[in-house]
């Protein structure tokens, strides 16, 4: 399964890195959305995959071998939420870039320069 | 009293400077020249010590770490410096106090000059090649803010920034010579150098420190092919030119030499290069001060000149070249310092410096004749000055060069002729002959104005007189820093009849003579410079720097060109080129396809993220890509649910559906999606996405078979409900172990919440 994991966050990073590159500013945020997902899934598979185990003590002292790893997600579950910050920001940016420019076009942008 | 003290008391007193001159008047200098006067007094009196060998050493911690220290070795070399720098800063003070009493902010321009005393006097005593480079940089600082102090001149203001460029290049090439040459002791202290100078000699550093410190030394003393900034630094007025122009800052190259020579010195390379550099300076710079006019660019010429001849004779480096270059060096100081002095009085008593402009001052003003005479008597290498002891041990210094001599000597006598015709040609051509009209009667300059020039005069003249008894106790020591193990030689006037003296008569001669001809000897020196030096070096520096600009424009245009999708793509290459060598140089990834770890269910939502991930890049209507989007993020919530991240899990759900809420809100008020690539770029994009895209999935697959590190959750399991009282790990990591980090996570979010309420408001007013 790792390995099939790995591939897509190959897949996801280079779909944002393609969208990354467009001239359409929207795009742009679909990037950046891309970015945020491709780099929790490469935090969450890096740090071991278990499964239907998660972290959580049932008994007091339990048995806490076999669980998963609560840091990567407690680092995952803050970007996440960053994330949302970020994208909603870029979202609104965009949003005021075309009402004041009239364009998507980035390019354009700086040509007008 | 100690430098250390001596040095803060100038400091508070050049930053003090431009707020006192208003209390103080024309006073000023006279006030200011306190100071100087009492570390000119402090360095006598340490001169029968110093005599006695003594070196004074004092340290003070500053980047132990790098072997950098705050150090002062003052030898006999740092006391002769340090009495010419505040003997001679002492009357300067008292000349600018007046000289410079009709120019606006007299005060900063007081403020400059002790400034540069300082800076001076801190080359001079530093022990430690960091601590000198510190000092002469701030003269070079100093030198500029002199130059350009007529700031409203552009000449001033392009001779300050040719000057500051061409010693800053040079100070940026010592920068690297010392930092080479105290890569074999791992210290920079001068004491360490000295103690073992094979340990640099003998190393493959050597030639590229000794080139390194050499452009450092040379832009600094005006050596050629750098020689042009100091006949432009005349721009600045005239107690500058006296005194840094001349007498003391351009020295700092030669007294670097000076203080390296048991160090760096003793080579053949070192000979050879300061003996050419040298010999060239020193005839390029006499000959091109033939045909100017301009009194202050001639004596800069022959500054030029001086300094390739001090130069030479530390480069040649016997016992009487050694001798020659400190007595010259002494001698030169005070001849240059007066007549500077000269310069600045005769052009403010008749408002011009064009020496065909002037004539019969003599009747004007006879006593600063008198004294103007006798500094050109030095000049010329005339008895009983000062200045023909000089001029005879550098004639026995180049006879006797280990080689090339007669070349060096030639050289060395037509620069010696060339002198003794400007002195001529200074003394009558201006203080007698024929009389032009002037505008107003000239006066004799008053006592502030003449009294330096007075007492640099009486100097050379006492010393002159009683060589041995007054001269040689003042250059001894520093004759043996330069080169230990050198004696000094007693000085004297009269040294029988031999071949020095018939130079000396036949260069006299020969100076009488062109002197007689010198409209024709003028005229051939313009007929030779307009066929061979037709090309000013300084209008060439001029054109390199303008040239300089505009490829520096055209390659910030290129770099910059202002399209983020091309900067996105530099960093990604380079980043993706870098990893990929890493990942080629690393062990290969094992990989086990175990196909009974894939539950099929799990397949198939990796499968539909894919497939939505390529509907939604490919895709040309923008609601099917947000749909596409909608379906990664819960494609991913399955993932998380699956693999025991309940909490990614819920967080996602939320996340994913307020964001497809948000992008649809927004996505109404966008146009359409225009095709604004060509296949072309598509392509190249796709490669840049697949370079990326590759190297992160081989490093997922390497990052599940390393473990590098214990990892520290087990601490969190373990504390979880023990310290925090919580079962739910995930949760006590965020809000009880790390819950510094959520409340920025917090602040964050409630930045961007404010940023978008903003945004929103701004836009909403602008329609209304």
């Amino acid at each position: 399964m790792l390995f099939l994991l790995a591939i897509l966050v190959g897949v996801l990073y280079g779909a944002a890195v393609y969208l990354l590159l467009r001239r359409n500013i929207f795009k742009l945020v679909l990037g950046l959305i891309f970015l945020g997902h491709a780099t929790n899934l490469l935090l969450f598979v890096a740090g071991g995959l278990t499964s239907g185990f998660p972290a959580f003590l049932r008994n007091v002292p339990g048995e806490t071998e076999r669980m998963a790893d609560p840091l990567p997600q407690a680092l995952i579950l803050t970007a996440i939420v960053i994330g949302l910050g970020v994208t909603a920001f870029a979202l609104v940016l965009v949003y005021r870039f075309y009402s004041v420019t009239k364009t998507v076009d980035l390019d354009e942008l700086s040509e007008n320069e | 009293m100690n430098i250390g003290l001596l040095l803060i008391a100038l400091l508070i007193l050049a930053f003090l400077a431009p707020f006192t001159r208003r209390y103080l008047g024309n006073a000023a200098g006279w006030i200011f020249a306190i100071i100087p006067f009492m570390g000119f007094v402090w360095f006598l009196g340490l001169l029968p010590e110093i005599n006695q060998g003594e070196i004074f050493t004092d340290r003070y911690r500053w980047l132990p770490a790098y072997g950098i220290d705050f150090s002062f070795y003052i030898d006999g070399l740092s006391v002769l410096f340090s009495l010419l720098v505040l003997g001679i800063g002492t009357f300067i003070l008292i000349y600018a106090g007046y000289y410079m009493k009709t120019y606006p902010m007299k005060g900063r321009f007081m403020g400059y000059l002790v400034l540069f005393m300082a800076s001076m006097v801190g080359v001079v005593v530093a022990g430690n090649l960091i601590t000198i480079f510190v000092f002469w940089e701030l003269t070079s600082i100093s030198s500029y803010l002199l130059i350009g102090y007529n700031h409203e001149k552009p000449e001033a203001r392009g001779a300050a920034l040719q000057a500051l460029l061409i010693t800053g290049f040079g100070g940026l090439a010592l920068l690297g010579g010392f930092v080479l040459m105290g890569i074999p002791y791992g210290d920079y202290e001068l004491s360490t150098l000295f103690s073992d100078p094979e340990a640099i000699r003998s190393s493959s550093l050597y030639l590229p420190a000794l080139i390194l410190v050499l452009i450092g030394a040379f832009t600094k003393s005006a050596q050629f092919p750098f020689h042009f900034w100091l006949p432009g630094a005349m721009a600045a007025p005239s107690p500058v030119s006296a005194y840094l122009h001349s007498a003391t800052m351009v020295k700092a190259g030669v007294f670097l030499l000076a203080r390296l020579n048991p160090v760096l010195g003793g080579t053949e390379t070192w000979y050879y290069l300061l003996s050419i550099f040298g010999v060239t300076t020193m005839f390029v710079g006499a000959w091109l001060s033939i045909t100017q006019t301009d009194l202050k660019r001639i004596l800069a010429y022959t500054t030029v000149s001086a300094l390739g001849t001090l130069v030479l004779l530390i480069g040649t480096g016997t016992e009487y070249a050694i001798n020659a270059a400190i007595v010259f060096l002494l001698v030169h100081a005070l001849y240059k310092g007066t007549l500077f002095m000269m310069a600045g009085n005769i052009e403010k008593k008749t408002g011009t410096r064009d020496i065909t402009k002037l004539g019969g001052l003599f009747k004007y003003m006879p006593f600063a004749a008198i004294i103007m005479v006798l500094a050109l008597v030095s000049m010329a290498g005339i008895p009983p000055m000062l200045g023909f002891i000089g001029k005879e041990l550098i004639y026995e210094a180049k006879s006797n060069a280990p080689d090339a001599h007669w070349f060096i000597l030639i050289a060395g006598f037509l620069t010696n002729v060339i002198l003794v015709f400007l002195s001529l040609r200074l003394a009558l051509d201006v203080f007698w002959g024929k009389e032009p009209a002037y505008e107003k009667k000239p006066v004799e300059p008053n006592l502030a104005l003449i009294l330096g020039p007075f007492f640099l005069v009486l100097v050379s003249f006492v010393l002159g007189l009683f060589p041995s008894t007054m001269a040689n106790p003042l250059t001894s020591q520093a004759i043996m820093a330069i080169s230990p193990g050198m004696a000094a030689i007693k000085l004297k006037i009269w040294h029988g009849f031999n071949l020095v003296l018939g130079l000396s008569a036949l260069t006299v001669a020969l100076g009488i003579v062109t002197f007689k001809y010198r409209y024709k000897v003028i005229a051939f020196a313009e007929r030779v410079n307009l066929k061979y030096f037709k090309q000013e070096f300084s209008r060439i520096f001029f054109r390199l720097i303008d040239k300089f600009l505009i490829v520096t424009k055209e390659q910030t245009k290129t770099i910059q060109h202002g399209y983020h999708r091309y900067y996105l793509m530099t960093v990604f290459v380079v980043a993706s080129v870098l990893v990929w060598i890493q990942i080629w140089n690393a062990d290969p990834v094992v990989l086990e396809l175990n196909f009974s770890e894939m539950p099929l269910n799990l397949v198939a939502v990796v499968v539909l993220i894919i497939a939505a991930t390529i509907s939604a890049v490919v895709s040309h209507s923008r609601v099917v890509a947000l749909i596409a989007m909608g379906v990664i993020g819960f494609g991913i919530t399955i993932i998380f649910i699956a693999y025991s991240g309940v909490d990614l899990a819920i967080t996602m759900v939320l996340v994913e559906t307020l964001m497809i809420i948000l992008a649809m809100a927004v996505l109404y008020h966008l146009p359409k999606y225009v095709k604004y690539s060509d296949t072309g770029d598509r392509m190249r994009d796709t490669l840049v996405a697949t370079l990326v895209g590759s190297f992160m999935m081989v490093l997922v697959l390497q990052a599940g078979s390393t473990v590098v590190e214990e990892p520290i959750s087990e601490f969190f399991k373990q504390a979880s409900y023990t310290e925090a009282f919580g079962r739910n790990i995930v949760n006590v990591i965020l809000v009880d172990f790390r819950a510094l980090d959520t409340l920025g996570e917090i602040t964050v979010i409630a930045v961007a919440a404010l940023g978008i309420y903003s945004m929103i408001k701004l836009t909403q007013k602008n329609k209304l």
